[in-house]
């Protein structure tokens, strides 16, 4: 057994090279391969051959976590197209999709000093419809029209809202305790 | 990570939080965001006849360092004409704050966000 480090992930699991993913497939996939490359089969070889199957484990662990996040997932086919989403520097999203993100933060922020469990849960709700809303347009620009700007940006709004969901999540933990 | 003395001070007593009355005269605003981290900054300036930056206000949801970069600059562009504002470079925020390479967006999206609101009031008054 031997794999190539080369190879982009979606190769390495035999994956199409999609932002759809059938997920029960590449479960299949990351255990079938981390069964061949795990460095305790590989008790009785050499040190080099150790250290060689230890490298493709963690490329195979490497590959299953970004391939299994979606929104990692999304970045990752971003990255093969050559496209950066420069999330650390792109701070020029629409004013309209700032406020509204603002608004949400600003309805978490109230819903969790005035303790309204039901509020939060609402909103969760409500975000998550959003969310799923999204990133189906994320699906259809990486996918079908391979627009990688458009799907840029929608990965940069992604990664708002799921700092939205989280503190949500907060929120509601805080609540609970 | 410890946050420095000068962030934490601005953390605890952030200077001019809130948002102007949409009905002020001479009022435009910044929004800016950083996907990286999710935070979401909003940035508003109060501009006299004389071109001079009167007043700002800001309200940010993020980390301890983007609210101290926000906090810092309604500070800093007050009595400053817009070009003066827009002298503003992240490098002096993140000196200001001393602030570690991981939040140098922070201070990245404080100067982006006066480069927002200036475009804004530019938007707003010409013609």
């Amino acid at each position: 057994m031997s794999i190539d480090l080369t190879q982009d992930y979606f190769a390495l699991f035999g994956l199409p090279r999609r932002y759809a993913l059938d997920e029960g497939a590449l479960e299949a996939a990351w255990h079938e391969l981390q069964g061949r490359v795990h460095p305790d089969r590989h008790a009785h070889l050499s040190d080099f051959e150790k250290r060689r199957s230890m490298q493709w484990a963690t490329r195979v662990n490497e590959g299953f976590r970004v391939l299994r996040k979606p929104l990692a997932r999304a970045q990752y086919l971003l990255e093969l197209a050559g496209v950066d989403a420069a999330l650390e520097t792109n701070t020029a999203m629409s004013p309209e999709f700032l406020m509204e993100q603002m608004e949400w933060r600003e309805a978490v922020e109230e819903a969790r000093e005035a303790a309204e469990v039901s509020e939060l849960e609402d909103l969760h709700r409500r975000l998550l419809g959003h969310a799923r809303e999204v990133r189906g347009h994320l699906a259809a620009q990486l996918d079908e029209h391979q627009d990688y700007e458009a799907a840029a940006d929608t990965v940069r709004r992604l990664m708002f809202i799921e700092k939205l969901q989280q503190e949500i999540d907060e929120a509601l933990l805080a609540l609970e305790n | 990570m410890a946050y420095s003395e000068k962030v934490l001070d601005h953390y605890e007593n952030p200077r001019n939080v809130g948002s102007f009355g949409k009905e002020e005269e001479g009022v435009a605003t910044g929004m800016v965001g950083a996907p990286a981290c999710g935070d979401v900054m909003k940035l508003q300036i109060k501009v006299g006849k004389d071109g001079v930056i009167e007043d700002a206000k800001f309200k940010t949801y993020g980390c301890g360092s983007a609210i101290a970069s926000s906090s810092l600059v309604t500070e800093w562009v007050k009595g400053k004409t817009l070009d003066q504002a827009l002298d503003i470079k992240n490098t002096q925020i993140a000196e200001e704050l001393a602030l570690p390479p991981v939040k140098i967006h922070c201070s990245i999206l404080a100067e982006d966000a006066i480069k927002a609101a200036v475009a804004d009031y530019k938007k707003k008054h010409e013609a």
